[in-house]
């Protein structure tokens, strides 16, 4: 399998930053909050490769940084360092040293995201169809026949009622919502998704049901994923590998079942055995 | 306007109302525009003696490119009558000695205009002046003026084809009957100002300069001559003009002279009937002043 992603040494910092922010917080100090200057240390040291049709985990409790990472991958957070290389094919893009155009360019037409909060996604003033549309007229598709059609291919996909192809999404159910952002996100074939808390806040049925689409998705278009999220049960499910995260810094990192059977790090452990 | 007592207007007013540094600051403008074909270039717009939405911008471009010689015609939605054209007319006699005015637009070298552009073609001695209310398309849909100047600036203008399809959506037709988003040179998106649908192919390889002025926006943008000019449309739902169908699916002629190839207003007469005639009201006093000889 091709590498489609490398991500090496993620930092973000917020605050002046010192000399000792980095020893005095992470796993070790309990914290990320630097006591000597105040600056939150939101991710540091973050590195991983994604390689293609792979769904890659991110764990970890709320505050870890863990959509710290998908924020800065996806150029919504200027990291303080570190770098990611994108390979479309064979072009390796190196994306933070990318001008914001370019940056622009690849989120709208080679990256999907999903956000926990559908309202991040979708724009609730216009149709279901219309903002698959909005997607796909950003990739320069100027046909309102291909257009419709692709945009009911994709509702249909991901099982939206074809009658409710031109109703608002805010008249949608939270699942449905969901689904919908999931169509918009896929609507230019990216090879790239984040996915970044997707099933939170749904019922169990819904959540089952849009796992399970999104692993046909995975297995039919061969899209590298990752998936952020605080639910084990989701990590199991979906992910070959995973990352868990605490207090900004990965403290471990290794196959799915591997982390999730025998977890070497106190806090995984203490993770896991509390899901069960 | 009152005039001081004993002295000529020449004698109270500048030149073309503006001061020379005003008129200065707009020509840059303009020459700025005409050199990026759509671009809305900023400007400092003057208080001008009307309130601002009565044609402030248009009025500033005007003024800054009237000199002695000229031949200015104003129009008001085509017509010449209108309270708003008349006085602009008189404004502009009053305030720029050794100018004329007209309501002939072939005889015209300047014309300012709100909402029509003549029937007649123009040509390449005659500048227009559009008076505009909203210069950027984008305002509809994009609140932040720093998000809009970036979307123009990488010509990302898919949220306004979203419009379009909103519409065929619920309509089956792109029901934009004014203000069309319109590409200029294959990459700017303009407002052409509140101008028909019937008007918009005019400006594309217009033999004319044509200047937009926003007074209220502040923005100055042009469309130069022979420049290509697209309506922003699907590949299989191509833009269309206004029709004027009958029930009987032939074309309504104007009233007055019979005319079926103009954009026609419409209007109730005394009688109570509804009246179609051409718009453009020197169009129409010169076809009927043809057919008369």
């Amino acid at each position: 399998m091709n590498k489609i992603l490398e991500v090496r040494d993620l930092s973000k910092l917020y605050g002046p930053g010192c000399p000792q922010c980095l020893e005095l917080t992470g796993p070790q100090a309990d914290t990320n909050l630097c006591p000597s200057c105040g600056t939150v240390v939101a991710m540091h040291g973050v590195s991983f490769d994604l390689h293609e049709g792979e769904i890659l985990g991110v764990m970890g409790e709320s505050g870890s940084g863990k959509s710290t990472v998908v924020k800065s991958l996806c150029f919504d957070l200027a990291p303080s360092s570190g770098s990611a290389v994108f390979y479309d094919g064979a072009e390796p893009f190196d994306l933070f040293s990318l001008n914001a155009a370019k940056q622009r360019w690849l989120r709208n037409h080679r990256f999907g995201t999903v956000y926990q909060d559908p309202r991040q996604g979708l724009n609730f003033n216009i149709t279901a169809g219309g903002n698959i549309a909005e997607r796909l007229l950003m990739s320069d598709v100027a046909d309102y026949g291909a257009i419709r059609m692709r945009a009911k291919e994709l509702l249909a996909r991901m099982e939206v009622l074809l009658s409710r192809v031109d109703d608002l999404p805010r008249n949608f159910s939270g699942g449905m919502r969901q689904r919908v952002q999931i169509a918009k996100a896929l609507a230019t074939r990216p090879p790239l998704l984040f996915l970044d808390e997707v099933t939170s806040g749904l019922d169990l049925s819904v959540q089952a049901r849009i796992l399970d689409l999104i692993l046909e998705i995975q297995q039919e278009l061969k899209t590298a994923m990752v998936v952020i999220t605080h639910d084990l049960g989701v990590i199991r499910l979906l992910t070959d590998r995973a990352l868990v995260m605490k207090y900004g810094r990965i403290i471990e990192s290794g196959l799915t079942d591997q982390i999730l059977e025998d977890p070497q790090h106190a806090f995984t452990q203490r993770l896991v055995a509390s899901a069960l | 306007m009152s005039q001081a007592p004993g002295k000529p207007a020449a004698d109270i007013y500048n030149f073309g109302f503006l001061d020379e540094y005003a008129k200065k600051e707009v020509r840059r403008a303009i020459l700025k525009a005409i050199a990026i074909p759509g671009y809305q270039v900023p400007y400092a717009s003057r208080e001008m003696p009307m309130g601002r939405g009565y044609g402030t911008g248009g009025l500033q471009l005007t003024l800054s490119l009237v000199g002695p010689g000229e031949v200015v015609k104003v129009i008001d939605q085509g017509s010449d009558d209108s309270v708003n054209a008349v006085s602009m007319r008189e404004f502009i006699e009053m305030t720029c000695p050794g100018t004329t005015t007209t309501t002939v637009t072939a005889e015209a070298s300047l014309i300012q205009s709100r909402h029509r552009i003549p029937e007649l073609p123009l040509t390449s001695e005659q500048v227009l002046v559009l008076q505009v209310p909203y210069s950027d398309p984008l305002v509809e849909i994009e609140a932040y003026e720093a998000k809009r100047k970036t979307m123009h600036g990488e010509g990302d203008y898919s949220r306004l084809l979203v419009k379009l399809y909103e519409d065929i959506v619920k309509f089956d037709e792109i029901t934009i009957s004014n203000r069309y988003p319109t590409r200029i040179n294959g990459h700017y998106v303009i407002d052409p100002s509140p101008i028909p649908r019937w008007d918009v192919p005019k400006l594309n390889q217009s033999q004319a300069l044509i200047l937009f002025g926003a007074g209220r926006e502040k923005k100055i943008y042009a469309v130069p001559p022979h420049t290509p000019t697209e309506p922003l449309a699907f590949s299989d739902v191509p833009f269309r003009v206004e029709d004027f169908r009958q029930a009987d699916g032939s074309r309504r002629p104007c009233a007055r002279c019979g005319a079926r190839d103009s954009f026609l207003d419409e209007f109730i007469s005394d009688s109570g009937a509804t009246v179609h005639q051409c718009s453009d009201s020197d169009w129409c006093q010169a076809r009927l002043e043809g057919s008369e000889a």
